[in-house]
């Protein structure tokens, strides 16, 4: 009896035509879909709830776009140097995956960092999430959700620089005996933090713009 | 249990192929990001503003999950996958929001005045 090994782990399973972990991850990210599908309807619940002039805009509620905005070309940014750190590896580079690999993870701290500062200033002003837009009558809604929304959003994007950093340090060795597998753990990685890039593409317009 | 653990050249002449294509789309990515923070302060009405913005992060959302996630490319049961995902992801967002259009019953049996 040997080990007990996950199978299709780099050949695609004959039924489904992908490996195991493309399957299971996929699997895992329409989970996430509804996960942060709830609380994106629970938004637009509360949102259309409201009574008229009590939901603040992005501005009026005193977040920042020009951060914003700089803050969502950093985690693009982030998604193409992880996208380049896998073709890297498929391309027999794994001195290129380290860099790039290196600067994924660099750009999800300084989103972190940016999202920090945001969040200090917030509470600075004595902005918490159960703290109102001054004008409502119903005065947790908008900071409730921002901070619900973000706050997800942010351990998600924590959560991935885990993963990455794990592949880079530790994960890399498999690469000199199972090049094939490890790209495909980057891969999987890569899928993750390219549907974390997702979200915000949706959470920067909906929270800061609208 | 042992698998094929090369990557085969021709994987990684397709995959060389594909790298003019990501910077373009990160190119794209950037420039409807600027775009719709632009739209933003055109003070559109509500409604529009909203359908816009929902619109461009869509185009967005595409691009990321077609050439970054490679589904352009993908085997059936992952696109079947997430179609089954998108039914109910869509039924978890309108649901609600048809209860309460206008504050008032979805249903007109729970209606009084009817």
């Amino acid at each position: 009896m040997s080990e007990l090994v996950i199978p299709y782990r780099v050949k695609p399973h004959p039924l489904t035509g992908v490996t195991s972990g493309k399957l299971g991850i996929w699997l895992f990210l329409a989970s996430e879909v509804m996960l942060f599908g709830a609380l994106f309807s629970s938004y637009v619940l509360l949102r259309v709830g409201a009574a008229d002039g009590t939901w603040p805009s992005g501005v009026e509620a005193g977040l920042n776009v020009p951060i914003g905005t700089f803050n969502t070309i950093v985690l693009i940014t982030s998604s193409i140097t992880m996208v380049m750190s896998w073709a890297s590896l498929k391309m027999g580079h794994p001195g290129a995956f380290k860099r790039y690999m290196g600067a994924t993870i660099a750009l999800g701290l300084a989103f972190l960092v940016i999202k920090g500062f945001e969040y200090s200033g917030k509470f600075g002003h004595g902005i918490f999430p159960s703290t109102g837009w001054p004008e409502a009558s119903d005065p947790s809604t908008f900071f409730g959700l921002y901070f619900t929304l973000t706050g997800l959003h942010a351990l998600h994007v924590f959560l991935g620089i885990l993963a990455n950093l794990w592949l880079l340090v530790w994960g890399l060795a498999l690469f000199e005996t199972e090049p094939e597998r490890f790209s495909g753990r980057v891969e999987i990685a890569g899928l993750y933090w390219h549907f974390v890039d997702l979200v915000w593409i949706f959470l920067f317009p909906v929270l800061y713009l609208l | 249990m042992s698998e094929d653990v090369a990557i085969s050249e021709s994987e990684a002449a397709r995959v060389r192929e594909h790298l003019r294509v990501y910077v373009m789309v990160f190119v794209a990515l950037a420039v409807l990001t600027v775009v719709t923070v632009a739209l933003s302060y055109l003070d559109l009405p509500t409604a529009l503003a909203i359908a816009v913005a929902m619109v461009v992060a869509t185009v967005k959302a595409g691009l990321v999950a077609g050439y970054f996630m490679h589904l352009m490319s993908e085997k059936k049961v992952i696109l079947w996958l997430l179609l089954l995902c998108a039914a109910f992801l869509v039924f978890l967002v309108f649901l609600p929001l048809g209860t309460e259009i206008g504050n008032g019953p979805l249903w007109p049996l729970q209606s009084p005045s009817r």
